[in-house]
């Protein structure tokens, strides 16, 4: 079956998170896709099975009867050299654990969106980021996103880097569940002609072929394990200089670039920064100006990888901030937020010695508003370095809670 | 005679899986060996967690001479199905996806993938070599583990004598899929498992072959009595060599009179605390087995 090609949509089309992902994914020509519906991810992959039912998208699309399904038939598909979808959240997320070091492991270049979704007990659908930053050392590229043209961008460009020859390892897209994966948006829509131009099929000569029979998966005793795991962290570390590179020629070619792993606003000589991740970040931009036109120093670092992690690039940001507050939407129980614990350890070999505010707010899908991130960056002003346990707050929680 | 002639050619002479560690006797090296000659080089092979791929797979001695892969535990059918999507769309020619699960990884943990595998109607071959109990990890009990055995997990003492529920009837669990190819067979009746593989590779869609491979770190055998213990299963009736292909089952051997239960099972030491109450549990339940596969089968009253 041949599928025509689209052209680029003369308009911006009016779709949610999620549609932009299986837009990105449609345009990246994967040979498989295999899926399991979770809240809020499904749309993605009703859209995909849609476009497939209508000849508009030719794949394999696979009904699998669980998440560990859909990602080890990714890995079988991958072994094969095939391009591989999928998309997950949540509880869906979990149930791949062991997948999700096998797939990385195995270096097996999967792109993957997660619905950002909080985690059972007690259940909720709603959106956080407890589920992706569970499995931080899981060994995936970790992308989150801030919006929808940004979500259909970074699926495209999330090939780019997993396939690279130096990295060949897996990418997770994060949306925010609900807040980017059911709001709409216009989204420029490029054409697949230029998309293929971009992103050539991909070839590896890793992989079984009826031509060169191989073996994979297979087992290293203690004399052996270590050099591939040494191996393994080394790619990663190179999706730092490889995502920075396909992100520029993005931008060459479709005339939009999203800046790196980190962006930084307004951080230059600013007193307080706020430091966040995914879609919560508009908001916070939006405070920082209004801040900032009433004479307060403040700015903003949004990250948008968390693996590798840019650790100098954070440092850097980071450097002239009297205070530092991580706004994120998750917690390791018995210590802090997971993204605060990181950028706390990069700052701590920094020669700034900025107070450090930790704010884990959004839980759940609660409401972020203006007011809450306000006070955020009241709190910070006045910060002091604080001893370990007092540095975390629980944004807006009833106090008899 | 033609269809021996016929399947003498197409057995090759190529080792597909040799210089591997397997215990000597193993019946599931002897299941995957004979498997592959049949199949040939052109086959992707799965092998999950367990004895074959703990055995086959130690970097750098790698003992499969096709493509070969360790999926999950959990996970053999459905890597199998991703390699087959992808076969699908690279457009590749003349191929087999095989898979070889031990008996815990197909009807325990393995059981939900290679569920919704049949339920879409994957184009592959799952063989499920069964030493009947999680040999790998040392002898503990599976889903397939038979009514009285002695394992780890299911040891003998005061209050329990073995394994106590029956064994999960997979074959027929699998059948009810409506499954394309479904067999049982034994590494004793290699003629027989050797057709049933060429079988399962000329069928178009998905095959399930259950194939009995003893065991005897397991079983409590010498390694010398594997095809003897095995064959001893089919002759006393305890493991029936059976087909479904198309809505229709058929069982392919029956023993004109059953050999005593209680010896074949006093020939193994998994067995020996076994006493006269329990080898007619077992009898009765042989029985009720047999009387409902030839119902199934469309057979007359029972023989014995």
């Amino acid at each position: 079956m041949s599928v025509e090609a689209t052209a680029r949509q003369p308009q911006p089309l009016f779709i949610s998170g999620n549609e932009a992902v299986a837009w990105g994914a449609r345009l990246a020509r994967p040979h498989v896709i295999a899926a399991y519906p979770i809240t809020p991810q499904t749309v993605v992959i009703e859209r995909l099975a849609e476009w497939v039912a209508e000849g508009k998208l030719d794949t394999e699309f696979l009904h699998v009867e669980s998440e560990h399904s859909a990602l080890s038939a990714c890995m079988g598909a991958s072994a094969l050299g095939a391009r591989t979808f999928t998309a997950t959240s949540s509880q869906g997320l979990l149930y791949m654990a062991e997948c999700l070091q096998y797939a990385s492991g195995g270096r097996f270049p999967i792109v993957m969106m997660n619905a950002n979704r909080a985690l059972a007990l007690p259940w909720n659908i709603y959106g956080d980021q407890q589920d992706s930053l569970a499995v931080l050392s899981s060994g995936w590229i970790q992308i989150y996103i801030e919006d929808a043209q940004e979500a259909l961008d970074m699926t495209i460009q999330g090939f780019a880097i997993a396939e690279h020859a130096e990295v060949l390892t897996p990418v997770m897209l994060n949306l925010d569940g609900f807040v980017l994966t059911h709001t709409y948006e216009p989204v420029d829509v490029p054409a697949q002609a230029d998309v293929d131009a971009f992103l050539p099929p991909f070839r590896t000569p890793s992989k079984m072929s009826l031509e060169a029979p191989t073996s994979m998966g297979f087992t290293a005793g203690p004399a052996h394990y270590t050099e591939f795991k040494v191996q393994q962290h080394r790619a990663i570390l190179r999706a730092e200089r490889v995502a920075s590179d396909v992100d520029q020629e993005f931008g060459r070619r479709f005339g939009r670039s999203y800046g790196g792993a980190v962006v930084p606003y307004r951080c230059e000589g600013a007193d307080v920064v706020l430091v966040t991740l995914g879609s919560v970040a508009g908001i916070v931009r939006e405070t920082v100006d209004r801040l900032r036109a009433r004479g307060v120093a403040a700015g903003m670092l949004k990250l948008r990888f968390m693996r590798p992690f840019p650790e100098r690039e954070i440092v850097q940001a980071l450097s002239t901030a009297r205070s530092v507050g991580v706004l994120e939407k998750d917690v390791s129980f018995g210590h802090q937020g997971a993204v605060f614990s990181e950028v706390a350890s990069a700052l701590a070999g920094s020669a700034a010695r900025p107070a450090l505010l930790n704010f884990v707010a959004g839980l759940g899908g609660r409401d972020i508003s203006r007011d809450d991130v306000e006070q955020m960056f009241a709190e910070l002003q006045g910060a002091t370095v604080q001893p370990l346990r007092e540095r975390v707050r629980f944004v807006g929680v009833n106090s008899n809670g | 005679m033609a269809e021996a002639a016929r399947l003498k050619l197409a057995l090759s002479d190529d080792e597909l899986f040799l210089g591997h560690k397997a215990c000597a006797g193993c019946g599931g090296s002897l299941a995957v060996r004979l498997a592959l000659k049949v199949l040939g080089e052109r086959t992707f092979a799965v092998l999950p967690a367990g004895c074959m791929s703990a055995v086959g797979f130690l970097y750098p001695q790698l003992a499969f001479g096709c493509n070969a892969i360790i999926s999950t535990f959990a996970g053999t059918a459905s890597m199998m199905s991703g390699i087959a999507a992808a076969a699908r769309a690279l457009k590749l020619r003349d191929y087999h996806v095989v898979g070889f699960a031990g008996d815990g990884g197909t009807a325990d943990i393995g059981l939900q993938a290679l569920s919704g595998a049949i339920d879409r109607r994957e184009n592959f071959i799952y063989i499920c070599y069964d030493n009947e109990a999680y040999m790998n990890t040392g002898v503990q009990k599976s889903g397939l583990t038979p009514f009285g055995a002695r394992t780890t997990t299911s040891p003998v003492g005061r209050q329990a004598a073995g394994a106590r529920s029956r064994k999960k009837d997979i074959f027929e669990i699998v059948a009810a899929h409506g499954i394309d190819y479904a067999a049982t067979a034994s590494v004793a009746h290699a003629h027989d498992f050797i057709r049933k593989v060429e079988r399962a590779r000329t069928t178009v869609g998905t095959s399930f072959l259950h194939v009995l491979a003893p065991c005897p770190t397991g079983w409590g055998i010498e390694t010398s009595e594997t095809l003897e213990v095995a064959r001893g299963a089919v002759d006393c009736g305890v493991w029936i060599l059976a087909e479904y292909e198309a809505g229709h089952y058929r069982i392919n051997k029956t023993p004109r009179r059953f050999k005593p239960v209680a010896d074949h099972l006093a020939t193994q030491k998994r067995f020996a605390h076994l006493g006269k109450a329990d080898v007619a549990v077992i009898e009765k339940e042989r029985d009720s087995r047999w009387a409902r596969l030839r119902r199934l089968a469309g057979e007359a009253s029972a023989r014995r």
